[in-house]
């Protein structure tokens, strides 16, 4: 990572904030719709299958498989380029929600759609970022 | 009994810049394009009481086409105006839009604009849709996962899809390639194209990776320019100068939400849903169809669009491709000014403005049989949808 350019670190917002907390102690934590149980991912105060906004926090399992994936070699941010060709997954987790995130520990040219995966986290100063590691 | 709106309005005017390099606002750009579609349609300005306004991506980085374009083309007493924005399934939109106010007497001649300036004098094409990654905040809540994923820019939920279809139905590097260098064939006979050399699949596999499984020639140009159409009844168009284009079908599809549980947004598409509204309105199937101008933001586009418009079954677009049987000589021309990879990229003006030159027979060395011409627009990570289904016949 360049030092000048550090790649860009997320804080969090007001409706995401647990699932920050949750990071940073090891935990991924979702947001769960009381009403019909849709697991999510904390974008939105309300449940995008039947809007409700009564939901509670769970930990996800931190299962998932590798929903797909690509291998980027465009220079876009300057801590990025950095490290250029690097993988973009999109990891599905157990429970449903996908994001995005990168797949660590083995080479690109390893990544296959399917792949299962287990969430690790990323280690900042004040952040944790989940990444995903073959399962 | 025909569908009421099948054939009620056709496209009577239209108006494009030079494209590519041609550094003026975009408010300069759209008046130029709609100087040279007034003059086309034979009205004068003042007969035009309808205005639709799509910016491009300017729209969002600054410097966009406004609203105040009424103004700027001293256009008065509008019955219909509006600034539109679904991506790239907008100007489809814009024509539907238009028709449907037409069919209910709402306006008389409907002016539809869509001008983009994204490239600037010395800075690269890269630059024109990237140039957000360089932001120095720090990105808040859960959309932050983006940029601390490195996932920038149009290209990466493209890729990610194609990257799905290959996984799923064992698509090729090579059936991408076909589609890239058939289009590039049809470019070599547009003179308004802006990348008029052919290209061979060599050329394509050795072109840089922009992101895997998408090479540089994978995708679209970027440009700057504008395109203005005009629509009308389908009476008035007989009366008017131009050989009428007429609508005969409209449909939309917006799947919603690409992160969504359960979506399968990668492998299909919006496209489905507006075929089956559209083929309905125009009373057509996919072999009626002689010619299409599909939303190429990217050669994968193409391909996974054909599928949802039941050209092929699911899955069997790479076969389907394979052949070149979109190209030159091919049994479906498909983008035959070259498209987004390599004419120009005025978002869904640019499969709309082909299929308007080839619905009139303007088409030149490049005109194909253009009874039926299916025109698309698709934005977003594919998660907008649009088309018509045009032809030169009334009925």
């Amino acid at each position: 990572m360049s030092e000048d350019f550090p790649r860009p670190l997320p804080e969090a917002d007001e409706t995401s904030q647990e699932f920050w907390d949750g990071a940073m102690a090891g935990k991924l934590m979702l947001m769960r719709c009381t009403e019909c149980g849709l697991w999510r991912l904390p974008s939105r105060p309300h449940c995008d299958g039947c809007l409700s906004d009564q939901f509670t926090w769970e930990q996800a399992s931190g299962r998932g498989a590798v929903r797909t994936f690509g291998v980027m070699h465009q220079k876009y941010h300057p801590g990025w380029a950095a490290i250029a060709p690097y993988n973009v997954t999109i990891v599905e987790l157990e429970e449903g929600p996908r994001l995005p995130t990168n797949v660590v520990g083995i080479p690109n040219d390893q990544i296959r759609v399917g792949m299962p995966v287990i969430v690790e986290f990323e280690q900042h100063e004040d952040v944790a970022l989940p990444k995903f590691r073959p399962a | 009994m025909g569908h009421p709106m099948r054939g009620a309005t056709a496209i009577t005017g239209f108006g494009m810049t030079p494209m590519g390099r041609i550094y003026k606002s975009t408010m300069e750009l759209a008046a130029d394009a709609t100087r040279t579609a007034i003059k086309d349609a034979g009205l004068r300005k003042d007969q035009i009481d309808g205005l639709l306004i799509n910016a491009g991506v300017t729209g969002t980085t600054g410097g966009g086409v406004s609203l105040g374009l009424q103004n700027y083309l001293g256009l008065q007493d509008l019955r219909l105006l509006n600034h539109m924005n679904a991506a790239g399934s907008t100007a489809a939109q814009m024509v539907q839009y238009a028709s449907l106010a037409i069919a209910s007497g709402m306006a008389n001649h409907v002016l539809c604009v869509f001008a983009d300036a994204p490239l600037k004098d010395g800075s690269s094409a890269g630059a024109a849709y990237g140039g957000a990654a360089r932001n120095p905040q720090r990105p808040r809540g859960m959309s932050g996962l983006y940029p601390a994923s490195g996932y920038y820019g149009a290209n990466t939920p493209y890729a990610l899809a194609a990257r799905r279809h290959m996984a799923d139905y064992g698509t090729t590097q090579d059936q991408l390639g076909t589609i890239a260098v058939g289009q590039r064939q049809w470019a070599t006979m547009n003179p308004l194209a802006q990348m008029r050399s052919p290209i061979t699949m060599e050329d394509y596999h050795n072109s840089r990776w922009i992101i895997e499984p998408l090479h540089l020639l994978d995708c679209c140009l970027v440009s700057n320019g504008a395109v203005a159409v005009i629509v009308s009844s389908a009476a008035a168009a007989r009366e008017m100068p131009q050989p009428p284009v007429y609508v005969w079908g409209m449909g939309q599809g917006h799947p919603g939400d690409n992160s969504r549980t359960g979506s399968n947004w990668e492998t299909e598409t919006g496209a489905k849903l507006a075929a089956k509204t559209a083929y309905g309105m125009a009373g057509v199937g996919p072999s009626d169809i002689s010619s299409c101008q599909v939303y190429d933001c990217y050669t994968y586009t193409v391909l996974v669009t054909l599928e949802d418009y039941g050209f092929c079954k699911k899955g069997e677009g790479g076969p389907y491709v394979e052949d070149g049987k979109l190209g030159p000589g091919g049994s479906l021309p498909t983008n035959t000014g070259g498209g987004e990879l390599s004419a120009y990229y005025m978002w869904g003006m640019t499969p709309l403005s082909e299929a308007i030159i080839q619905g009139r027979g303007h088409g030149g060395d490049r005109q194909v049989k253009n009874d039926v011409i299916l025109a698309t627009g698709n934005g977003g990570s594919l998660s907008y949808h649009a088309c018509l289904i045009l032809s030169p016949h009334a009925n």
